[in-house]
């Protein structure tokens, strides 16, 4: 075990030592963008791994730690490290754990200090807890985002989504079963070498980058693009995390309907846009507002070639932020931005604008947020366009599946009906 | 054209109709599949060969227990929900809305021209059928029965209607009160009413032509009786054939590809066989061994009291009562301790004649030479019961349980007793009762539970317990409700699970929700000492016994009375405190034999709770009075008026605020009385009348307030106050004032320069925009609702202009005078408040009384919201303080959590404080729904253990009982009145 050094708080640092030494675990949160990020810190000398069981004694070892009344998110990310640290898989005195940070008005930004406390109650007090977040709280010595590797986490967001987006386009028309599966594997293997590169910041190597992953996914053999689209929003883990949402993607794939899961890198331009609003609205630093804009102003150009380069080669691309973000206008004000806040409805209009009325809003049972900008909201989204078909499904440690299944089922039916005699009209 | 044949699988019932070309229904079926579903089903479809040969026909699935077998058998399914609405479209000619109630889920389906909008519950408001079955049994009767019942009803009761558990928390006392059993049922149907249309019409009213579909609509004429009359509804449309009205659905639905009923019946039997290994969620067995069993149970055979043939004693006895809120439990021990008389029944909603029968039985059974020197109770009904029978005395029950339990472990450290519908634990240190924990209304109701299950599956409770021990595989049905275990037991009936597996499951469920929701404790040892001692009810099940054991790894004591801990308890207390030459006051044979007692119902009138009163008058004429919350409607001639009481004081303090009559004023406008504006009200009524404005508020709360809003509630897991929203926006529109403000405000004051950050939670944040949403039968025109922050003023005017443009007309200048003048009075509103905390405390000083801090958010003033608890409270002679009356006396220190919402700051800091004061303890009030209180209620309670003090916690909603609560608050101050008991005193 390495030295444990404390700040003036009492907050267990993780120290240069630790940086040589340990192992930083964090959680699978989003399949398709944490092995990235997890490769983008591992190029930059840190040794971390991502916990992937979803045993179910994870979900017992939640519900031990963590008070029962905390949302789903908060006990399968505690229970997936604490299960892990218990069952020997790891030597805790060797191991650090990171969790993603975002601050806003909802428990979320608490899952720190509850893991902390969680820890402490499992007498692992000894593990030191790194919290990833844009805003600058709790710094560690053996723990410092550099440009290069906030660069880098940049890129594994870009590659993530994109990566998402064409699974999600390309795999419920393949002709040949497992052909997108092969692919992102070859595309896998590129990007843990790109990640190793030191020089970065340039577009040029990105670029040859995303144009070979979508070469290579224009080269699968697919049918046509004809099934229902079925786009899910929500709380964030519980939108993205398999282990949260029991499998969403792969059930509604399994219904025949084509996924559309909007891009995860929305949601950090997203925090972003808030603290520009709410500076502009209840003062603040013109400085950081400044900031949080040149940052939005230089991801969506990035983000833009992507989008173009999608498009050309027939694949359809999410809508630049600057759009997503007019869509609300007249709906929800985007000074409601607790959790997902404006977002949510936002990517609900773009969905059912774009193709895709039918929406499963996933939410965890008991999530504050949700209660305004996703069932909030649908009433009005109902009047606005007849057409949606949303479901609201609650995710909870204790909720049977085929509640929820149940529900979806009721979802998917309609889609397919609408989808039919949307067909016959054109 | 072949037969089509629907089959729908409900989470309780198989329904099958087999319709001919013409869409005569030709054949129809409608059986309980007891749990066993795949066996049901093939079942059935012999019945079908036998009736049709082995011909080819379209068959069709539906339900919701059906999705996944269709699936496995490769055979058509339909949602039941599109099922319905295809046969209300052939059949029903022309229909709005439907309403369909099953056992598990419920649904609405609203038809507008091509447009269908069909809705399913919330996870919450699961089960109506099972909860009707529940309440049944409550009522001592079948599902019939309460139909009977609630044809005579006179009138109906509050009952919350948030979900089953809840509403069992509100009828569970008025049968112990003697309400009327006509009037509960039709009131329990009334629930129903208010959660299918809290919960699914969301801004959609339900009117014009009505189906009814399901089970419970269909065979209850008084439950559709209760939706016609609350919606006012004139065209109805219940189908002859209700219960089968889906199967017909899937039938019309079937698609045009027959096989026949025999390759139907293979793929069952295959798939029978092949689900036997595809097993999800399992646990491991309660035992591995036979020898581990038996090595079990000899263990538990030692901790017993001896019971002894009364005709071999004679001499004194002693008589403990314990009256509880589903059973009552009697014993008699002799001068050694050992049992000559024991009872134990259910209460069947009458309390008194059931203490009243046990007394007779055990007149007949003692013989003369046995005298009853003295006689205690305790327990929900210890007063009611003492008050019947002159008893001696009464006991609160933690005291009497912790003096049962020292009789088998003079060392016990920790008490867990689960009862029927309650889990009590209390810890014992160096002989003194150092806390308690109690649980809340989500908890409650697991061991009943286990037992009306297993009646439900046609099984005594103690097989059902013992199947449990040969379980080899038990299903995990998670553990945050009854509600929630009912659905995941449907589930895994449906998945072919066997009933020991289920009853092994449940019983690893009841502990699971013991230990980590009620006692929340990870390692009890660790927390609470080796030596536990397990009892009540509930733990006679050995299965629970066992899963309590393997799941904290400690060998505990369960008495051989664990049921009767509470009266064993009260009989011992009651030796204890027999002197010489003193005769118990106890009612004689004699005396029993003509004993009579008369109930009346009344409302109190003394304040504008208007408390429902049930006055219980004695044969002696002597009377005895429950339901009160406060000391004015109760029995004694006492007023504790005068007691500093900050949330009575605060309420009237707000509710001060009001225009000046002889001021004219240029325009109106309305403020709704919810979530923040009980803090801001004191900034806005100033400020508005700063500029000329005259504030109206909308009506106090109260239920009816709530009846008002709620078909607009989007959200119903939303917490209580923030559902009254919807009646106060209706109450204001009422009102007609020029426009209605009502803000988002995401930030609250920055307070103190210690927190994080100064949010206000997501709900009070932007309730306002649920409001523009979901409220847009109203004139939203006049709905004002900016986003402001009352910290910068320069932002606040320039936000506040654009936003009362619409409406006033008034220059930037004015504004900032009118700000300031907000402030002022904000700043002088705070001042006073915590001047009177101040005050409070040192009245409670000088008087040497006990002062509890009842720590919640400021809209908990609302007497609506904390349903009298700040009254009640008084009645024991307590002062009352709030949390933001004393939060400044805290010193500023940083907490463990992200101390970011300014009204948590509030609760940190009073915890702190209370911290100074031997006499102050806080109670923290928790509104169910509130994701936040998960991380406040665990710092608050670290910081008052760390301090040395005791934790409470209420959990308050839309349950307008307040036994559990009293009992709470009682067994708090027993351990406060200056933490002096000792059990061998």
């Amino acid at each position: 075990m390495a030295t444990l050094e404390y700040d003036e708080d009492g907050r267990l640092l993780f120290t240069e030592e630790m940086r040589r030494e340990y192992t930083i675990l964090a959680p699978q949160m989003a399949p398709y963008h944490f092995d990235y990020l997890i490769q983008a810190l591992n190029s930059e000398g840190y040794n971390a791994e991502l916990l992937k069981s979803e045993d179910y004694s994870l979900i017992h070892e939640g519900m031990k730690y963590v008070h029962n009344d905390m949302c789903i998110p908060a006990m399968l990310v505690i229970g997936q490290f604490i299960d892990a640290l218990k069952r020997g898989d790891y030597d805790p005195d060797k191991v650090a754990l990171i969790l993603v940070q975002t601050g806003g008005g909802c428990r979320a930004s608490n899952y720190i200090k509850i893991l902390r406390k969680a820890l402490e109650k499992a007498r692992l007090s000894q593990v030191p807890v790194i919290s990833l977040n844009p805003r600058g709280f709790e710094k560690n010595p053996g723990f410092k985002i550099t440009p290069r590797l906030l660069h880098k986490l940049h890129d594994a967001m870009l590659f993530g989504d994109t990566m998402m987006n064409l699974t999600l386009q390309t795999r419920p028309y393949e002709k040949e079963a497992g052909a997108t599966k092969r692919a992102k594997e070859e595309i896998d293997a590129r990007l843990a070498d790109y990640f190793e590169h030191r020089r970065i910041f340039t577009w040029r190597r990105a670029k040859r980058m995303v144009h070979f992953i979508i070469e290579r996914f224009r080269a699968i053999d697919t049918h046509p693009r004809n099934k229902p689209k079925v786009g899910i929003v929500g709380e964030i883990y519980v939108k993205y995390s398999p282990l949260g949402n029991n499998s969403l993607e792969e059930t509604l794939e399994k219904e025949g309907v084509e996924v559309v899961t909007p891009p995860l890198y929305d949601f950090f331009l997203y925090t972003s846009t808030n603290r520009i609003i709410d500076i502009s609205r209840y003062g603040g630093s013109r400085l950081e507002k400044w900031l949080w804009w040149f940052i939005i102003w230089y991801v969506e150009i990035r983000r833009g070639k992507i989008r173009k380069a999608m498009r050309e080669a027939g694949f359809e691309a999410p809508i630049p932020f600057k759009q997503l973000k007019k869509l609300v206008d007249g709906v929800l004000d985007k000074g409601a931005h607790a959790g997902e806040g404006w977002l949510l409805t936002a990517e609900m209009i773009d969905l059912i604008e774009h193709g895709a009325p039918n929406i499963v809003s996933t939410q965890p049972f008991g999530c504050l947020p949700n209660h305004i900008v996703a069932k909030g909201m649908f009433k009005k989204l109902k009047s606005l366009y007849p057409e949606s078909n949303v479901v609201a499904i609650d995710y909870d440690t204790s909720a049977s599946k085929i509640n929820q299944i149940n529900r979806i089922n009721l979802m998917v039916s309609n889609a397919f009906r609408n989808h039919a005699r949307g067909g016959e009209q054109t | 054209m072949a037969y089509r044949v629907g089959i729908d699988i409900g989470s309780t019932t198989i329904k099958v109709v087999v319709l001919d070309e013409d869409d005569n229904i030709i054949y129809r079926t409608y059986d309980r599949h007891m749990s066993s579903i795949s066996k049901a089903l093939k079942d059935m479809f012999e019945d079908l060969k036998s009736n049709f040969g082995n011909q080819e026909m379209q068959f069709n699935f539906t339900g919701s227990a059906g999705l996944s077998l269709a699936k496995s058998i490769d055979a058509q399914f339909t949602q039941e929900v599109i099922s319905a609405t295809r046969a209300l479209r052939e059949y029903a000619g022309g229909v709005d809305v439907c309403i369909e109630l099953g056992g598990e889920d419920a649904k609405i389906i609203f038809f507008d021209g091509a447009n269908v909008e069909q809705r399913m519950n919330g996870t919450c408001a699961g089960g109506t059928g099972a909860f009707i079955d529940q309440m049944a049994a409550l009522l001592d009767t079948d599902a019939a029965g309460v139909n009977e019942l609630a044809k005579n009803y006179e009138k109906l009761h509050d009952i919350a209607s948030r979900c089953g558990v809840f509403a069992k928390s509100d009828i569970q006392p008025l049968l112990n009160q003697g309400a009327r059993k006509e009037d509960i049922a039709a009131s329990i149907y009334q629930a129903i009413v208010n959660q299918t249309i809290g919960g699914l019409s969301q801004g959609k009213k339900i009117q014009g032509r009505v189906a009814f579909l399901g089970g419970p609509l269909t065979f209850s004429s008084e439950l559709r009786r209760r939706f016609i009359e609350y919606l006012n509804l004139e065209d109805v449309f219940t189908p002859e054939d209700g219960e089968i009205f889906v199967g017909i659905g899937a039938a019309l639905e079937a698609a045009d590809s027959p096989v026949t009923i025999q390759s139907l019946i293979d793929r069952i039997q295959a798939y029978r066989e092949q689900h036997s290994d595809d097993k999800q969620n399992r646990l491991e067995p309660l035992f591995q061994t036979e020898e581990e069993y038996e090595a079990f149970k000899e263990r538990h055979a030692h901790a017993t009291v001896e019971r002894l043939d009364p005709d071999d004693y004679s001499g004194e006895a002693f008589l403990g009562i314990d009256a509880g809120s589903t059973t009552t439990k009697m014993l008699v021990i002799s001068e050694d301790d050992r049992i000559l008389y024991e009872y134990y029944a259910h209460n069947r909603g009458n309390p008194v004649d059931v203490a009243r029968r046990a007394l007779e039985r055990m007149y007949e059974e003692l013989h003369p030479g046995i005298i009853i020197k003295k006689a205690y109770s305790t327990g929900y009904g210890e007063e009611l019961i003492k008050n019947a029978f002159k008893l001696d005395g009464s006991e609160v029950e933690t005291i009497c349980h912790y003096t049962a339990a020292k009789h088998f472990d003079p060392d016990v450290n920790f008490v867990v007793d689960i009862g029927g519908q309650d889990m009590k634990c209390f810890q014992v240190d160096d002989g003194l009762i150092s806390s308690i924990i109690l649980n809340e209304a989500c908890s409650s109701g697991c061991g009943s539970f286990i037992e009306t299950f297993s009646e439900s599956m046609g099984y005594d409770i103690g097989d059902f317990s013992e199947l449990a021990l040969e379980a080899g595989e038990p299903v995990d049905l998670g553990s945050r409700c009854t509600v929630f275990m009912n659905s995941s037991v449907k589930q895994a009936q449906s998945e072919a699970a066997n009933t020991e597996d289920i009853s092994a499951g449940l019983a690893v469920s009841v502990v699971k929700n013991a230990l980590y929701k009620v006692i929340r404790a990870h390692d009890v040892t660790e927390e609470y000492g080796e030596n536990i001692l397990v009892q009540g009810g509930t733990f006679r099940n050995d299965a629970v016994l066992r899963a309590f054991e393997r799941e904290t790894g400690v060998e505990v004591t369960r008495p051989n009375i664990a049921g009767l801990m509470g009266a064993f308890g009260a009989a011992m207390l009651a030796k204890e405190a027999a002197a010489p030459n003193n005769h118990s006051t106890l009612l004689d044979h004699h005396a029993l034999k003509t004993f009579e007692y008369d109930t009346k119902r009344a409302v109190c009138r003394k304040c504008e709770n208007r408390c429902p009163l049930t006055v219980n008058i004695f044969g002696d004429g002597s009377k005895y009075i429950s339901g009160n919350r406060c000391e004015k409607g109760g029995n004694l001639n006492v007023s504790y008026e005068e007691l500093p009481n900050l949330y009575l004081y605060k309420y009237e303090k707000l509710l001060s605020y009001q225009p000046d009559e002889d001021k004219e004023y240029r325009a109106t406008v309305g403020l709704p009385l919810a979530l923040n504006m009980y803090e801001n009200i004191p900034f806005w009524q100033p400020f508005f009348d700063h500029l000329g404005v005259r504030v109206v508020y909308s009506e106090r709360s109260s239920k009816r307030l709530y009846e008002k809003g709620q078909d607009t509630v989007p959200s119903d897991t939303v917490c209580y106050p923030a559902k009254l929203v919807h009646g106060h926006i209706e109450s204001l529109f009422e009102k007609e004032p020029d426009f209605i403000f009502y803000p988002n405000m995401p930030f609250n004051f920055r307070e103190k320069t210690h927190g994080d950050n100064y949010f206000n939670c997501p709900i009070v944040a932007y309730y306002p925009e649920v409001v523009d949403a979901n409220m847009s039968h109203l004139d939203m025109e006049a709905f004002n609702q900016p986003y402001l922050s009352l910290n910068n003023r320069k932002k606040f005017v320039d936000a506040i202009h654009k936003a009362l443009s619409p409406h006033l007309d008034v220059g930037k200048h004015a504004l900032r005078k009118a700000y300031d003048a907000g402030i002022d009075a904000y700043r002088a509103f705070r001042e006073d408040i915590q001047k009177e905390g101040e005050r409070a405390l040192e009245y409670a000083r000088e008087h040497d009384l006990n002062a509890i801090v009842l720590a919640g958010r400021p809209y908990h003033i609302d007497p609506e919201v904390n349903h009298g608890i700040p009254k009640m409270i008084r009645s024991l002679n307590v002062v009352v303080l709030s949390e933001d009356s004393i939060s400044h006396l805290a010193q500023q220190d940083p907490v463990d959590v992200l101390n970011q919402w300014t009204y948590h700051t509030r609760l940190y800091d009073a915890a702190r404080a209370v911290s100074a004061y031997e006499n102050v303890n806080l109670v923290q009030l928790v509104s169910f729904g509130c994701g936040l209180d998960a991380i406040t209620s665990d710092e608050v309670q670290q910081i008052l253990e760390r301090n040395g003090k005791v934790y409470t916690q209420v959990k308050i909603d839309e349950i307008s009982n307040l036994g559990a609560v009293t009992i709470r608050l009682r067994s708090l101050l027993s351990t406060m009145e200056g933490r002096d008991y000792r059990g061998d005193a």
